[in-house]
């Protein structure tokens, strides 16, 4: 019964460590300018904008739409603010596009961003509860046990995070927006670089970086007469399960499993390996590459490191993964 | 457009500082009551959503434990927005649309006493210019009622007035914080806590909950004998920059009235988010709320204001009184931001 609704323009910042040459207005503006021009549009076709960010802690600006409203042009118009924690970024352009399918706009822009200069992330997301003892040291720290466990499950080989590693940042020389540009990467340099939270090396972390992203959507007839050819949406699925409960299956969450699944049907996908051209993951940590290759189905459960290692997931594999570089290239959390 | 109603909602009853539950502990009460009242299966409930915001929690991630609350398992379709639980609503709604789902879950909590909440609100602004001068939200209202008062067309005593109504009409709200017989003469007497304002003009510092299910055609006639049907909902947005702003007026909620359909036919109460008495005032002009319209009967935000629940508990006291048979129409509004920056309209009808 929904409409459909397609992604008529694209744009992001060139993503760095600190974009010193912009506020965090700037850094939604360069990401939003982008993509309005690449739909061939400007501030006033825009009904609606619908913003994405992960802790508004991380910049020390509480709900920050609000004051960002008349940067992206939204005086007079609605403005939603969307936060879902890692996968806000992905959330963020589901709810834009919910306000296509409904039928309730017909041409929404949608502007997801980190301006993680601001402050310190590992500390701001390492909260102090009182009367808990404090679980991790940053998004590392929490994520290590869980990869540890799936070494030990799966019996993958000790380098598959490292490939991981090497194979995103020569992605990335090929993304002229992406943070990170290691020219030299290699095994060797991953492999030698500082023991973080084992197993994750330096080099086989994401980057804190400033960025945002921006896309306009748009309704079947604004679809079909847009400049350029437009990426029409095909299926949506978002799913969660809390955190921390006795039997939790963190390596192979259930909610991913449901909700790939979920995806695939809406789709028509059998086979997303047969049936996938290519895929961005949030890869965070190396090692989340094997895991989330079999969380969505690409995969057989503790199998996901032979794509890995077979080079599968590689630029000219045959389920190429993360193009772009991905999250361990250019990491503006939120989006 | 689908019909979509309010079919069941709870609340917890705001308190000045709640020291011994915690968030999800308030929650878990408030969702269940929510959930048994209607007779839905939880399980069968297509989309959860839910707004709050980590800076009262002073906590990253904090709306992640809420789910704790919600009985996750198996998971759920889910998502959170940083807003006031009223825009947790508008987006079930959008969902709902798509008609591959016809039930959602949506709620607002927040505890407002965990930190100093004038000061934690002043973060909302320009982070450059601003901010860094530290003007909290009490006194950018104050600045708004001054205007007002200098326009000429209202004075302290009109404020009052507000103030008088509401905690009368709050003695019959269980939920309500504030509550009881005052006189105008005698609220006057006080002291100024930011002049023009005393402390009868600005909201409690609340902690508190809500929680709403609402439903697509069918379903919503089988889970409620009389649904409270979102004839219109529209939400909009001014400028943050209060010098570039008429603060007499209010653009965007005079806007989210008329796009949400609120003028096509008689409005016979309004509840409106009015953290500060002489902002009713605002909120009626601008939305042309004569005086035939019952305002606040709930006594509104000035007797129990839950930051981030505030909103949503505008729209479920309305609903409840279309439910109860008492009206056929109404006007439910949330605002947030400084000075009513931004506003949402909710038209709710009976059958």
């Amino acid at each position: 019964m929904s409409k459909r609704c397609a992604i008529i323009g694209v744009g992001q910042t060139h993503h760095a460590a600190v974009r010193k040459d912009l506020s965090i207005s700037g850094v939604v503006r360069e990401a939003a300018l982008r993509a309005l021009e690449d739909a061939g549009m400007d501030w006033r076709d825009i009904e609606a904008v619908v913003v994405g960010k992960a802790p508004d802690i991380i910049e020390g600006v509480m709900m920050p739409e609000l004051f960002l409203a008349e940067a992206l042009g939204c005086v007079g118009k609605p403005m939603f603010r969307v936060h879902t924690a890692g996968s806000v970024g992905g959330s963020t352009a589901l709810v834009a596009a919910h306000l296509v399918q409904a039928g309730i706009h017909k041409r929404v822009l949608t502007v997801a961003f980190e301006k993680q200069s601001e402050s310190d992330t590992t500390w701001a997301i390492t909260p102090n509860i009182p009367f808990q003892p404090p679980l991790v040291a940053g998004a590392g720290g929490y994520f290590a046990p869980i990869i540890r466990s799936y070494i030990e499950r799966s019996k993958a080989p000790a380098d598959i995070g490292i490939r991981v590693a090497v194979k995103d940042r020569k992605n990335a020389l090929r993304n002229p927006y992406a943070h990170l540009h290691l020219e030299d990467v290699s095994m060797e340099m991953v492999e030698n670089s500082p023991m973080l939270w084992d197993p994750i090396r330096y080099l086989e972390c994401c980057p804190s970086s400033d960025g945002a992203c921006a896309m306009v959507l748009s309704d079947e007839k604004g679809g079909d007469a847009a400049p350029k050819p437009p990426a029409w949406v095909h299926a949506s699925a978002m799913r969660s399960e809390p955190t921390m409960f006795p039997g939790r299956n963190q390596i192979n969450p259930r909610a991913g499993r449901e909700c790939a699944a979920a995806l695939y049907k809406q789709a028509g996908i059998d086979d997303p390996r047969k049936d996938f051209d290519v895929a961005e993951i949030y890869i965070p940590f190396s090692w989340y590459e094997p895991m989330w290759m079999e969380n969505l189905g690409f995969a057989e459960e503790n199998q996901g490191w032979k794509m890995t290692e077979e080079g599968a997931t590689a630029f000219d594999g045959d389920m190429p993964v993360n193009c772009s570089g991905g999250v361990l290239s250019s990491n503006p959390i939120g989006a | 457009m689908r019909d979509i109603a309010l079919v069941s909602f709870a609340q917890a009853p705001s308190v000045r500082r709640e020291q011994i539950h915690n968030e999800v502990e308030i929650l878990m009460p408030v969702v269940a009551e929510a959930v048994r009242r209607c007779g839905i299966d939880r399980r069968d409930i297509g989309f959860t959503c839910s707004g709050s915001s980590d800076y009262l929690a002073g906590l990253p991630f904090s709306f992640v434990t809420a789910l704790d609350g919600v009985g996750a398992w198996p998971p759920i379709e889910e998502s959170h927005v940083e807003m006031d639980g009223a825009w947790a609503l508008y987006e079930a709604f959008v969902r709902l649309q798509h008609g591959d789902v016809d039930s959602a879950l949506v709620f607002g909590f927040g505890k407002s006493s965990v930190g100093p909440l004038r000061e934690v609100l002043s973060l909302q602004l320009d982070p450059y210019y601003v901010a860094p001068l530290w003007p909290d939200s009490i006194s950018l209202a104050a600045l708004q009622a001054r205007a007002l008062l200098d326009s000429g067309e209202y004075g302290e005593a009109d404020f009052a007035a507000v103030a008088v109504r509401s905690r009368r009409d709050a003695k019959s709200n269980p939920n309500a914080q504030l509550s009881g017989d005052f006189a105008v003469a005698e609220l006057l007497e006080s002291d100024y806590i930011a002049s023009p304002l005393r402390r009868h003009d600005c909201a409690p510092i609340s902690d508190g909950a809500c929680a709403a299910i609402l439903a697509s055609g069918d379903l919503a006639r089988q889970l409620c004998e009389r649904p409270a049907w979102i004839r219109g909902i529209d939400h909009r947005i001014d400028t943050i920059n209060i010098g570039d702003r008429n603060l007499c007026d209010s653009a965007s909620a005079k806007l989210a009235s008329e796009k949400s359909g609120a003028a096509a036919d008689k409005i016979e109460m309004a509840e409106l988010c009015a953290p500060f008495t002489h902002q009713e005032l605002i909120l009626r002009r601008a939305m042309g709320l004569g005086d035939e319209v019952r305002i606040n009967p709930s006594g509104g935000a000035l007797a129990a204001n839950p930051v981030m629940a505030s909103g949503l508990i505008r729209i479920v006291e309305l609903a409840a009184r279309i439910q109860s048979g008492e009206i056929d129409r109404g006007l439910a509004h949330a605002t947030q931001g400084p000075c009513l920056q931004q506003n949402l309209v909710c038209v709710l009808e009976g059958e």
